[in-house]
Order: C-alpha cells, then structure tokens, then sequence
C-alpha cells in the first residue's frame, strides 16, 4: 500500500499550491499577472485531479473524496506549498522553489517503471517548464529590479528557504519507491537544484540563504499551522452538505 | 459632403470604423465610455466569482470555475486593447475607475453567498451579457466589434457551465435546491437591470443608435432575454419572483413586472451591498502592486541600456 501513499504526497503538492494561487484571482499586481497566476493554478490542479484520481483507483476512493474528506494530517504536502501567499515576492519565491524542484523530480518520474505515473509526468514536465521559466523571469525582474523589491524578494528567499530542505528528504517510503524504479532518488536532486537557484540568485544580486536548519514533517502528515485553515475553507461545502452531490 | 456626413455615410453603408479614420469626438468619447466601461466590468467581475473559487465543492467545479474567472481577465485584456486603440491609456482607465468617474456593470455589486450564486452568474449574468454583446459583434467600431466576436465565442461556455451547476443543485438534496431558488431569487431582477433604462429614458440612446454604437434597444434585448430565460428556468423546476411573469400569447412574449428602479439607480450611485467593498479590493490590488510594476520597468530600462551598451 505504499504506491498511494506516494501518489498522495505529488497530489497533495500540486492541489494545495493550485489553492494558494487560486487565492490571486482577481488580485494581482496587473492584469496579466492575474491571468498567468490562474493558469499555472489551474495546470497544477489538472495535475493533482490525475496523481489523486491514480490514487483513488487504488484505494476506491473518488478524486473529491480525497481532496474535500482528509483531515490536516492525512495531507501529505510538503510544508513549502501550504505557506501563505503574504506578498507577490513570497509568493513568487515559493513558486521558483518548487518549480526548479518539481521539474528535476518529474523529469526522473518521466521515466517511472510505472507507466502511469511516467506518463502523468511527462504531461506535466511541459507544463512546469513554463511555470519555472515565468516564476525565474520574475525572480530576476524583482531581485534586479528595484531597492524595495530587492529587499521584498531577499527577505522572501529568507523566509522559505527552511521549507526547502524536505523536498529533498528521503524517507522510507521514497526509499522504497527509488529501488522499485517508480519513484526516484530525491538526495540526488538537490545538487542540481542548489546549482539552478544559486545560478538565478546570482543573476538577480540576491544572496543564497545561509540558513541550514530545516523544516520537515509534511509528507508525514505534520504541517504548519496554515493548512488547516487552507482545509477549513476547501472543503467547507464538502463538509456542511454530506454525501451531496456538485 | 462634411467630415461628419462623410463618417455618417459610411456607417450607414456598413463600414467598419477603424482607429486611424476620421471620427467626430463625441463618437471616440462615447465609444471610451462603453468599452471602458464593459473592461472594467470584465475585471471586477472576477471578484465575485474568485469569491468561490477556494470553495468550490469538486475538483472539476473548482477547474471551470478557474478557467472561467481566467476568460473574463482575459476579455478585461481585450476590451483595454480595444479602448487603447482610441487614445486613452490603461492606467488612465484604471484611475477612472478607481476615482469612481468610471462605473463598471452594477450586477457584480451583489454578493455571491452561496455556492448556487456561482450557477446563477453564469446562467443569468453570462446569459444576459451574451445577449447584449452578440448585438454588438455589428457594432460600427472595428476594434470592439472584433473583440466582441471573441469574447461571445467564450462567453456560452460560461453560460453552460452556470446552467450546469444549477441543474445540478435542482436534482440534487432538498437543500440544495432550496439553495438554487434562493440564487434565483437574488440574481433575477439584477440580472433584468443589466439591459439599463427603460429606452424611454435612456439618455444617449438616439444618437448612439444612429452611430451604430447601440444595435438594439435596451428594452428588446431585455424581452429576448426574458423570453429565452424563462423556460430554462422552468426546467429547472425553480420560481422566478415575479407574481407578474407570464406568457402573453397575443404578444408572442412573457409579460413581467416593473424593475425597482430606486434600488437600480442607488446600485448605480454606489450604494448597492457590495461598490465599496469591490472598489476597495481592486484599489488595494492595484496598489499593492505598485512595486511589482515599478520594478519590472525598472528591470526592462536597465537591461535595455546593458544590451544597448
Ligand atoms: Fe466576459
Ligand atoms: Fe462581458
Ligand atoms: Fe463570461
């Protein structure tokens, strides 16, 4: 029963950063930011409907069902995902994070003995290129831009980077998942990333975050305080309307 | 013949205007105005329904609703590029709006309450848009007559979707329907102002005609959507609160009650439950944004100078 619980935690990534960005929507900084922000919100949430609909088969549970009916500690998220959008520059650095992350990872998924999960992440690869390369561009826009946006993205990169550390985290699970070929090395990732950011971080004049002491606990089901709140309102209909049908 | 009769004499022979052709002022400021007007209302708009958009009760529903909310940005971009083309910049628009000197469609000056709210927009606001707007697609301004083309080409997948979700709530549990005749109640009479004035007292509606900036009068494109509205909603099992509503088959039309014009013109003049509060949402966007635009420009002019040096 371990296959669903992996497809869980690239499920639960994908939908709870769709839910933050969808908290954009008609709030942006100019119209076409607002427009970009909801598309990648909605690639993301075609991509948790299909690792969680996997997932469903699996255990005989629907897509809405695991979505709308898990409590906090049954998500199994990382912790960068659920933290809160705050300003464009936090929002922005949380997205490049995962993003470099997220396009390392599904390119190893790609080519998954699973040819479920191999094909899944091939559609996906296309489009969090575009996510990372939009999320780099404003990364560069915000770290060269301005002095207070410097300030804003250095000060963002500084907030999240202890969330950083748990996407490279090996556990049992992802050990197992490794040596059946389905799943991947994620240790070996962080190089790779480490490498892009500081690549991007350089070019923007923003300085990589000194900080080694990490966050970890969300794919165990251990998350911030904030997803629960994320939680409350998701699956609020859910909740008050047993059983209905939507 | 004059530059005006010049004008006049091609709109009556149903050709297009177009951004660089003579036109008299009265015809660019009017045409600033409406198409403003309709941006605007396709960028508030999104207000209510991203209102939903976090609780929306499936995966699938939360999808369109995104994508959705994602179209009507994307009509505000066109309609802007639209406006532009007469000589009026967006940041102006924008401050017009923000001053209150601009107005946008009083109908997303309603609160959406309850998920059915979301159903009743796309029916009935998307509904009655299409309406006007499929009128418009033979306006005599080419750049808005072509944008209509494709907004409207959009716009009846809203119109589905919303319809869906109602249909939805009537086949669904006791309290789901109650939830949808609640919308309905709510929505209705909104929606029926969407068409303005009565033609009688509709202020520029002559000369705006002639100009074939308006195609079909206010009260027709209201009776057409009255006509097609009423047997969708009769199918859906659900009241229209109008004890007046009825098929007159002499006319060939449905008879219905007088609009609240008191209630349609304090909406108007700002007091409607939610202009300040949708205002003050987009203002604060707008504003805490400022350092995200000035900082892109800033980003561009240095990289302009570096790959110019
Ligand atoms: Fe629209
Ligand atoms: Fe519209
Ligand atoms: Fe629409």
């Amino acid at each position: 029963m371990s296959l669903p619980e992996y497809l869980l935690r690239l499920g639960d990534n994908a939908l709870i950063l769709s839910q933050r960005l969808a908290e954009w929507c008609g709030h942006g900084p100019v119209l076409e930011e607002d427009i970009a922000l909801t598309n990648v919100a909605l690639d993301l949430l075609g991509q948790a409907r299909l690792w969680l609909g996997y997932a469903g088969e699996l255990t005989g549970r629907d897509e809405d069902q695991l979505a709308f009916l898990r409590d906090a500690g049954e998500f199994r998220n990382v912790l960068l995902v659920e933290q809160p959008n705050r300003d464009f520059a936090h929002t922005m650095a949380r997205q490049f994070f995962f993003d470099v992350w997220h396009g390392l990872l599904l390119e190893k998924l790609s080519a998954s003995k699973d040819e479920r999960i191999g094909g899944i992440a091939a559609k996906a690869l296309k489009e969090v290129a575009y996510h990372k390369h939009r999320a780099t561009d404003w990364i560069l826009r915000l770290g060269d831009g301005t002095g207070e946006s410097h300030a804003r993205m250095q000060q963002a990169a500084d907030d999240l980077w202890m969330y950083t550390g748990e996407l490279f985290e090996m556990d049992a699970l992802e050990g197992e998942m490794h040596q059946a070929g389905v799943g991947c090395d994620l240790a070996a990732l962080h190089e790779p990333w480490l490498n892009e950011v500081s690549r991007i971080f350089r070019e923007a004049t923003l300085e990589v975050p000194k900080q080694s002491w990490m966050q970890r606990g969300g794919k165990r089901g251990i998350h911030s305080e904030h997803l629960g709140y994320i939680l409350a309102e998701m699956q609020f209909l859910q909740r008050a309307y047993p059983g209905a049908k939507w | 013949m004059t530059p005006d009769e010049l004008f006049q004499d091609r709109i009556d022979r149903g050709i297009k205007i177009e951004p660089k052709d003579y036109m008299p002022e009265g015809y660019r400021k009017t045409l600033i105005r409406q198409i403003s007007q309709h941006a605007h209302s396709e960028v508030v708009g999104q207000l209510p329904e991203g209102n939903w958009i976090t609780r929306a009760p499936s995966l699938r529903r939360k999808a369109i609703l995104l994508a959705k909310v994602q179209d009507e940005a994307g009509h505000g971009l066109y309609l802007y590029s639209a406006a532009e083309t007469l000589g009026v910049s967006r940041e102006q628009m924008i401050a017009d709006l923000h001053s209150g000197k601009a107005k946008y469609s009083s109908i997303f000056n309603y609160p959406t309450l309850t998920w059915a709210d979301i159903g009743a927009i796309g029916w009935l606001v998307d509904g009655a848009a299409i309406i006007n707007q499929i009128a418009l697609c033979r306006c005599s301004y080419g750049p808005y007559a072509r944008a209509m083309v494709r907004i409207c080409k959009e716009e009846s997948f809203h119109q589905r979707q919303g319809y869906e979700i109602l249909l939805t709530l009537c086949r669904g549990t006791k309290e789901q329907k109650a939830m949808a005749q609640d919308a309905l109640n709510r929505w209705w009479w909104p929606s029926l102002m969407m068409f303005g004035p009565h033609d009688s007292e509709s202020t520029h509606s002559e000369q705006s005609t002639k100009w074939k900036i308006k195609i079909v009068s206010n009260d027709a494109l209201r009776q057409k959507f009255v006509d097609q509205t009423v047997p969708q909603g009769e199918y859906l099992g659900l009241t229209f609160p109008d004890p007046k509503l009825r098929w007159n088959a002499a006319r060939g039309h449905y008879d219905f009650g007088e609009i609240d014009w008191d209630e349609f013109k304090n909406v108007i003049q700002g007091n409607g439950p939610c202009n300040r509060d949708r205002l003050r949402a987009r203002i604060a966007a707008h504003e805490q944004g400022a350092w995200v635009r000035e900082a892109a420009l800033a980003y561009a002019k240095k990289h302009e100078k570096r790959a110019a040096a």
